[in-house]
């Protein structure tokens, strides 16, 4: 189903593209070869993926228990401000133990701001999670922005911007000799291990079996004895850290240093990751790769064939539409027959598809 | 001290609150109906964005500032009529497909301003929409000062409010509203369209958002620029929320974000963070859902999808 959806995203792009008078098939050439058409655009697709896939995973993790992390930009940024000022402010640190003390602090600051707070927001008074995460979300981009253009956080001079991470605090590039001059850091890597521990927790322990059960149904899991209260803040937790982890990998393997124009809008891209997958984290690898592409390649359609890069927006909101709308590729063979349950609502909670 | 009594007895300071309040007023009443009939819209923002957008283009076409603001409110419509079919007949997540609107009328907006007006923006010959100058009161000082001269959408929007408030709690059609989103099922049996109630609600909440969009691009200014509501849709989205999903509360609500928006604009240069003031409107939207000062509850139906039993 949700490749009828990015089909049909393509599809009604190139309509309006043909609409407004483009040739929407030398416009999706063109994007195509600003994405894969070099070992330095592949680098830098595969590179753009890295944020979409960890912040991609936390959100399916809340998604599998029932909950909606729709905040994972805050955390991401969240965890952008831990990594970087742990980054720069010990500058004489081995890199065996100034990476993961700078990774650890973007995760840890991930997870209390999307999950300690919105989670026992959730559990104890019953706040809804979409509201209290995009409201942390909005707080943590106005904070990341004040520590830069006037707060602690402001290099010295007049520049909004943090200073640069120290050498030790870096990610270092994958095979510069190949991959030249792209934004392709040991980042990879560690999105696609967090690929494989959240499959293996998810689908093959019993924390993971518990996160599942609470999220296909949070009432019968409570009869059953479970700690649903426990659970929610664990996932969104969870979900907090994988994201802020996002914002720390972003910082020490691309940017280096915190801006007010620091890459942002992964953490709103990667919900869209996220219910594209499925929830699935080895799909979530793929449509990663995927809008990571749109993203990389708009920049050269715009330019190769003139259509402004802002139509891979256009396309991004039609496929999210239609993943939220897909009972209406049934809606007219099957209009005579009874309802079935919001299939939406399935993919959300993970009942979508059986866990492998 | 002196410093801060200048800042607070100047008029300009609540004047501009006032303005700053409208954009979000109107979302915010129109999300109360939408949520009040049981529909989750976090799609404000983008409703928003394409009224602000369509505002232009018609008033620049027609040389109308009002047949521009027509135009957008009618693009909120049909905007909004894109949540609420799928969101009422197909069952979706409504916050799933208002999260793809967002997304969907930024791209959009983005790509027409660049392919029909190019780099130089929308035309400069687009008229705006006239400032109102009320007899009697613009003369009494200070309070004519405020409320005395706005741009017409203002007092429009003090119009909605009550229309708001009235057509809610002192209507049938309010109490009908109500009843569907409270217990939907209850309302059908007794004779109530849940469906149509819950179209009239959503396209109501989206013709408010688009006028929203309107003040912004055809009051404001006479021009139409990429992102221009600047996440006021969500701060609309916070004042609903805020104002306990009535009215007069999300006008309440607005006023005090559009205040911590005017006296930011006002501490300019003075080494107050206008980051650190703009935190305002979303750390008091948390502590009004955890009950600190009193619970905010939604309607009992709210986002959840109905399924008619025979």
């Amino acid at each position: 189903m949700p490749l009828y959806a990015v089909l049909t995203g393509l599809i009604l792009g190139g309509v309006i593209m043909a609409i407004a008078k483009y040739n929407p098939f030398a416009a999706y050439a063109a994007l195509f070869s600003g994405a894969f058409g070099s070992p330095t655009a592949i680098g830098n697709t595969l590179a753009g993926a890295v944020p979409l896939i960890l912040a991609g995973l936390g959100i399916a993790v809340a998604f599998r228990t029932g909950l909606f992390n729709i905040g994972a930009e805050g955390q991401y940024w969240v965890g952008a401000m831990a990594a970087v000022w742990v980054g720069y402010h010990f500058p004489t640190m081995p890199w065996i133990v100034h990476v993961p003390l700078a990774l650890g602090a973007a995760m840890l600051a991930g997870g209390i701001w999307g999950g300690v707070i919105p989670g026992l927001a959730k559990a104890f008074v019953g706040a809804h999670e979409v509201i209290t995460t995009m409201m942390m979300s909005y707080i943590a981009i106005l904070i990341a922005h004040f520590m830069v253009e006037n707060g602690p956080m402001m290099a010295p001079g007049y520049v909004p911007q943090s200073p640069t991470v120290a050498a030790s605090a870096t990610l270092p590039p994958i095979l510069p000799a190949v991959f030249l001059n792209s934004n392709l850091s040991d980042g990879f890597f560690i999105a696609v291990a967090a690929i494989v521990v959240v499959h293996i927790v998810l689908f093959h322990t019993t924390l993971g079996y518990k996160l599942r059960a609470v999220g296909f149904n949070a009432r019968a899991a409570r009869y059953a004895g479970m700690n649903v209260p426990l659970y929610t803040v664990l996932a969104l937790g969870v979900s907090g850290v994988l994201a802020g982890l996002a914002g720390g990998v972003q910082l020490l393997g691309v940017d280096f240093q915190l801006t007010d124009t620091f890459q942002s809008g992964y953490g709103y891209t990667a919900i869209v990751v996220a219910l594209l997958a499925r929830n699935n984290p080895i799909g979530i690898f793929f449509a990663s790769v995927f809008f990571a592409a749109l993203s990389a390649g708009s920049q050269i359609m715009q330019i190769n064939a003139g259509v402004s890069a802002n139509m891979t927006d256009v396309i991004t909101g039609i496929i999210i539409f239609f993943v939220a709308t897909d009972r209406l590729y049934g809606y007219w063979s099957q209009k005579m027959r009874p309802h079935r349950p919001s299939s939406t609502a399935a993919i959300i909670s993970g009942k979508g598809e059986s866990p492998q | 001290m002196n410093f801060w009594l200048q800042i607070f007895a100047n008029p300009e300071l609540y004047a501009a609150t006032l303005a700053m309040a409208t954009p979000i007023a109107l979302a915010a009443v129109g999300g109360t109906f939408s949520e009040r009939t049981g529909v989750v819209n976090i799609a404000m923002e983008g409703i928003m964005l394409v009224g602000a957008f369509f505002g232009v283009m018609v008033a620049a076409a027609t040389h109308s500032a009002w047949l521009g603001m027509f135009g957008g409110v009618i693009a909120g419509g049909l905007m909004a009529l894109a949540l609420a079919w799928p969101a009422i007949r197909l069952q979706s997540d409504q916050v799933v497909v208002g999260m793809a609107l967002n997304v969907f009328a930024g791209g959009l907006t983005a790509f027409l301003l660049n392919t029909v007006y190019g780099y130089n923006g929308t035309p400069t010959s687009t008229p705006s929409l006239p400032i109102v100058t009320l007899p009697w009161i613009s003369n009494i000082p200070f309070i004519g000062q405020v409320i005395g001269q706005h741009d017409v959408v203002v007092y429009l929007m003090f119009l909605f409010v009550i229309l708001g408030h009235f057509t809610l709690f002192h209507t049938n059609l309010g109490l009908r509203m109500r009843a569907v989103g409270e217990h939907p099922e209850a309302a059908e049996t007794v004779g109530i369209s849940v469906v149509k109630i819950r179209y009239l609600g959503v396209m109501i909440g989206g013709m408010l958002s688009g006028l929203a969009g309107v003040y912004l691009s055809l009051g404001m200014l006479s021009s139409f620029d990429v992102n221009m509501t600047n996440g006021r849709g969500f701060i609309a989205l916070a004042a609903m929320i805020f104002g306990k999903w009535t009215p007069f509360g999300a006008f309440g609500a607005a006023l005090l974000f559009g205040f911590a928006t005017a006296l930011s604009i006002s501490l300019q240069g003075s080494g107050v963070s206008a980051n650190l003031i703009g935190i305002l409107p979303y750390a008091l939207t948390i502590i009004a859902l955890t009950g600190l000062i009193g619970r905010s509850r939604p309607p009992a139906a709210d986002g959840l999808p109905y399924v008619a039993t025979k």
